[in-house]
């Protein structure tokens, strides 16, 4: 086995312990009680959503165990799904993932000028991440709206009919949104000032 | 022949909510059906309405609910179909932000006819405002009463659940929407068995589009026949089209089935005509996977008649010179408009959506690809042309699911309609090389080689 296949994302278990918040959980078992006894694997897709949202933005291999453990099914199921959908990321990604649309109609209106002046500005080409680990760039496939091409999401928010100013105004919130510190962020020297 | 139906009292503020949608009238049905109707007299009155499904395929409705096992005693559900990720529809996302409860009316109904106690929505992960305003309304309706236990003193139960997908356009086929649903990946089933005698679970289901089950509320109020009258032959009813592309007013219209597609493209109700003054080139009429017309033979047919918005007229003269009426996603194109490119773009999109799971699409789509990359770039042979159309005309009809036409009558009709486009492609590979898509030239006012 070469050695690339042996560092494969779907291979490498790190081991540190993942586990949901108590509330998180209390979530998770409404949702299994929406489907019928014995079919807690329906609730796979919706459970990795949350996973992703609130374990760090990725997915990797210890998260999905930790899954699968949860819906008392085998890891396999688990990573057959994570590597199928296009919303689940299995690469680490900065906190804003900035997804542009690329299909047709956004396509004639604009949508390559839109990533190439979001790759100029923000110095990465499409699929990678900042160095500071705020922004990672991604050009998908058609997000059903169409009618106020060119769009682009920021982690699931849309942002419709852009252009160049309306990019740098997104952006310019999004920079200054990150360098307001979260409370458990805070030393406790910060927090006594 | 403005007829409202679907997004009826949309202009009146806060009809998002419960309050305000049974002022106006909403949520009349459920009394009606529940308590004064046999879920058999429900689904004969939709199969006289003539109803047909409006996700893309055309199936009537009435139809496909009669097909439902109802003998094997298993559990029945209804489930509704809202992956909305045609390029070029938006019509249900539309719906849902606007007028959420228009649905859940319509799918009360649907359900106690198909004698279904769950009903699920599956939603595209991508629409979380979406998501969020259907769990509201969800829970706005169980607190009144209108779902859960004995609905409304009526003595039928009924769970709604909404449940997210993941980004995958192949869920939008029902199928794979099923195997999604059950925590699977999208890979369609084949059928037989449709899901009417196995499908969620292996039990009998229904799965319909948003906009097909947001009907039935008008339907049982006001009855098949009424309904039947509108529209044309047999395109009964209204639909929502999703405009989009080179024109002055993008947006959802509700027009009445039949109404003429040069008035839907140049009145100023709809589509308000081309943008910026430009000369009309091509129009895709329903969604990226049926095939594209050029201006002569979307505003009139072969036959020189003028051109409907029905599923029979725009289909007339078959995939010649005809198209399909779809899911409705109106996509217009400007003579500035690159019909390679265009088609590169959609043959990209199907590459990545494309399950894998046969092979005929799997490989064919990336082929397709990667040729009309090069013809793109500058860098085709004239054979590739004749090529494509091999390959196309080699995924078509040989795939579990319809993905694989949907990726190859894009491609053949392009070719069809605009050879010349791709032989320009072949002859002039420089001017071709030096156009610069996503270069920010136009922004930086130096005049950009245009090809033709």
């Amino acid at each position: 086995m070469s050695e690339k296949q042996f560092k494969h994302k779907l291979y490498v278990k790190k081991g540190p312990k993942v586990a949901f918040t108590p509330e998180t959980l209390e979530k998770i078992k409404t949702i299994i009680s929406h489907y019928p006894e014995g079919q807690q694997k329906s609730a796979l897709i919706p459970v990795l959503h949350i996973a992703q949202e609130e374990l760090g933005g990725s997915l990797n291999v210890d998260i999905m165990d930790y899954v699968a453990e949860l819906l008392g099914i085998t890891p396999i199921e688990v990573y057959e799904v994570a590597t199928f959908y296009s919303q689940f990321y299995l690469d680490p990604v900065g906190k804003y993932v900035i997804e542009v649309c690329q299909t047709g109609p956004c396509a004639i209106c604009g949508a390559d000028d839109m990533i190439a002046y979001l790759e100029e500005k923000l110095n990465i080409k499409v699929g990678e991440t900042t160095e500071d680990k705020l922004f990672s760039l991604k050009a998908v496939e058609c997000l059903g709206a169409c009618g106020s091409a060119p769009v682009m999401q920021v982690n699931t928010e849309f942002h419709e009919f852009l252009d160049l100013k309306k990019i740098d105004e997104i952006i310019a919130k999004l920079r200054s949104e990150s360098e307001i510190k979260k409370p458990e962020e805070l030393t406790w020297k910060e927090r006594l000032s | 022949m403005e007829r409202k139906i679907i997004l009826e009292n949309i202009e009146v503020e806060g009809i998002r909510s419960l309050e305000v949608y049974r002022e106006n009238g909403g949520y009349k049905s459920i009394e009606k059906a529940l308590k004064k109707m046999t879920p058999d007299e429900v689904v004969n009155e939709v199969k006289t309405s003539g109803l047909r499904g409006r996700g893309g395929a055309g199936f009537p409705t009435g139809m496909k609910w009669s097909f439902i096992d109802k003998k094997s005693g298993n559990p029945r559900y209804l489930v509704c179909n809202a992956d909305e990720s045609e390029p070029g529809t938006f019509k249900d996302r539309y719906l849902l932000m606007n007028i959420p409860h228009r649905l859940i009316e319509g799918m009360i109904c649907a359900s106690y006819a198909l004698g279904a106690n769950k009903a699920y929505i599956y939603v595209r992960g991508e629409f979380k405002t979406v998501i969020g305003i259907l769990n509201e309304a969800i829970k706005e309706s169980y607190k009144a009463g209108l779902l859960g236990k004995n609905i409304l003193g009526s003595g039928y139960d009924l769970d709604l659940h909404v449940h997210t997908g993941a980004g995958a356009y192949i869920c939008g086929e029902e199928t794979a929407l099923l195997e999604s649903l059950e925590g699977k990946r999208g890979n369609p089933r084949l059928k037989p068995p449709f899901p009417a005698i196995k499908g969620l679970y292996d039990c009998p289901t229904v799965v319909n589009n948003v906009e097909t089950l947001a009907n039935i509320g008008w339907i049982v109020n006001n009855g098949g026949e009424e309904y039947a009258k509108i529209g044309v032959g047999r395109s009964t009813g209204t639909k929502l089209i999703s405009a989009c592309g080179n024109i002055n007013n993008p947006g959802v219209y509700e027009i009445e089935l039949g109404l003429p597609v040069e008035e839907f493209i140049y009145s100023d109700k709809y589509c308000g005509g081309v943008k910026g003054g430009k000369e009309l080139k091509a129009v895709i009429p329903g969604g990226s996977s049926v095939p594209i017309l050029p201006k002569h033979l979307i505003l009139k047919t072969a036959e020189g008649q003028p051109r409907l918005m029905s599923y029979e007229s725009l289909s007339e003269g078959g995939f010649v010179s005809g198209s399909m009426l779809g899911s409705g996603g109106f996509i217009v194109y400007d003579e500035d408009a690159c019909i390679v490119r265009n088609t590169y773009n959609f043959s990209r999109f199907y590459h990545h959506e494309s399950c894998g799971q046969c092979s005929p699409c799997r490989e064919g789509t990336s082929w397709m690809e990667s040729v009309l990359h090069r013809i793109e770039n500058g860098e085709g042979r004239m054979k590739d042309i004749d090529l494509l159309v091999s390959i196309a005309g080699k995924i078509e009809g040989n795939t579990i699911c319809p993905l694989g036409d949907a990726a190859a009558w894009p491609v053949a009709a392009a070719i069809r309609h605009f050879r010349h486009e791709f032989e320009f492609h072949v002859e002039n590979p420089e001017v071709v090389k030096n156009v610069k898509h996503g270069s920010l030239e136009k922004f930086m006012e130096i005049p950009a080689i245009t090809g033709e």
